[in-house]
């Protein structure tokens, strides 16, 4: 079965709490050097059929309706191809 | 005629005994809505109520929002039926894009529960009339996730157009911008509002009663209309 992944991450504009907690956090935890964090979402999404163009555009679809707030959020898709 | 205004109940909606109760004290008749059902049995008008829909799972209000009961909802909303979102209302609203903008984590990473000053901007919408501009309220205020944020030119355009129709004062208790509590669409029947009117209704259990107008408010709306 074909996976395709979206990836959800807030737009750059928009205050990411969640990030800067962690950001926050590292350095206590001895993870130094690290500038900026920023928190987002990953959809794995196992196809039935063919990853092809029709596939793809729902999935975009499906990105913009639902899975992503394109008002406050950006999302990528891509293939993930087998025993990757 | 009574009139009948539909409270929706989502799985994980909390404050929808209160909002129906609050429809009671006002004078009008609650209906029951389930979000399965389509039907919105005749009512007037319709309050989202508050709580945490489906888990708030993915984002609040993003699987409600494409509940069956919405679809009738956003159709009638379209069409002038008065609505009224209240804190996980608001962003269901929000993610039908009846209302514009979005409602994101509090800035403080903390809920944040605690009685709160409001000033009604806009005393024209369906679910304000009863108030004054400029007129300041204490409601209660419960939320996670009530930071309202938009574009700067929507909020400019928000603004400009008197679309902004309640705001902190003194504290703003989630980083919302511009202390923005609560706006309506360009029509003025759809509402979205973060803190709870339905819990300031009765002087047993709310801090005030100055939440009741919200709901007298928009039946005085339906007798004149």
């Amino acid at each position: 079965m074909a996976r395709v992944v979206v990836d959800v991450m807030l737009k750059p504009e928009i205050l990411d709490p969640q990030g800067q907690a962690v950001q926050r956090a590292l350095p206590r935890l001895g993870f130094a050097g690290i500038a900026d964090v920023r928190q987002g979402k990953r959809f794995e999404l196992e196809l039935e059929g063919p990853v092809d163009d029709a596939a793809l555009a729902r999935i975009r679809e499906a990105a913009e309706t639902f899975l992503a707030n394109t008002v406050i959020e950006d999302f990528t898709v891509r293939v993930e191809e087998d025993g990757k | 005629m009574t009139t009948r205004v539909g409270v929706v109940t989502f799985p994980g909606s909390l404050d929808d005994r209160d909002a129906q109760r609050a429809v009671r004290l006002a004078g009008a008749e609650p209906v029951a809505l389930w979000h399965r059902d389509k039907d919105l049995h005749q009512v007037d008008a319709v309050v989202l109520p508050g709580g945490f829909s489906y888990g708030d799972y993915l984002r609040c209000g993003a699987i409600s929002r494409f509940s069956p009961v919405m679809e009738t909802i956003i159709e009638q909303a379209k069409l002038g039926m008065p609505v009224l979102g209240i804190c996980n209302g608001f962003q269901v609203l929000c993610e039908s894009h009846l209302l514009p903008g979005a409602l994101t984590r509090n800035d403080s990473l903390h809920f944040i529960c605690r009685d709160q000053k409001l000033r009604i901007e806009n005393a024209g919408t369906a679910w304000t009339r009863d108030y004054s501009a400029g007129q300041e309220i204490v409601v209660p205020l419960k939320n996670g996730e009530g930071r309202f944020v938009a574009d700067e030119h929507v909020l400019d355009a928000l603004e400009a157009e008197g679309r902004v129709v309640a705001r902190y004062v003194d504290v703003n208790p989630n980083g919302s911008y511009r202390d923005i509590a609560g706006i309506t669409n360009a029509a003025g029947n759809v509402v979205g509002l973060m803190p709870h009117p339905e819990h300031a209704v009765e002087p047993l259990t709310g801090p005030t009663t100055e939440g009741l107008g919200f709901f007298t408010s928009v039946l005085k709306q339906l007798v004149n209309a």
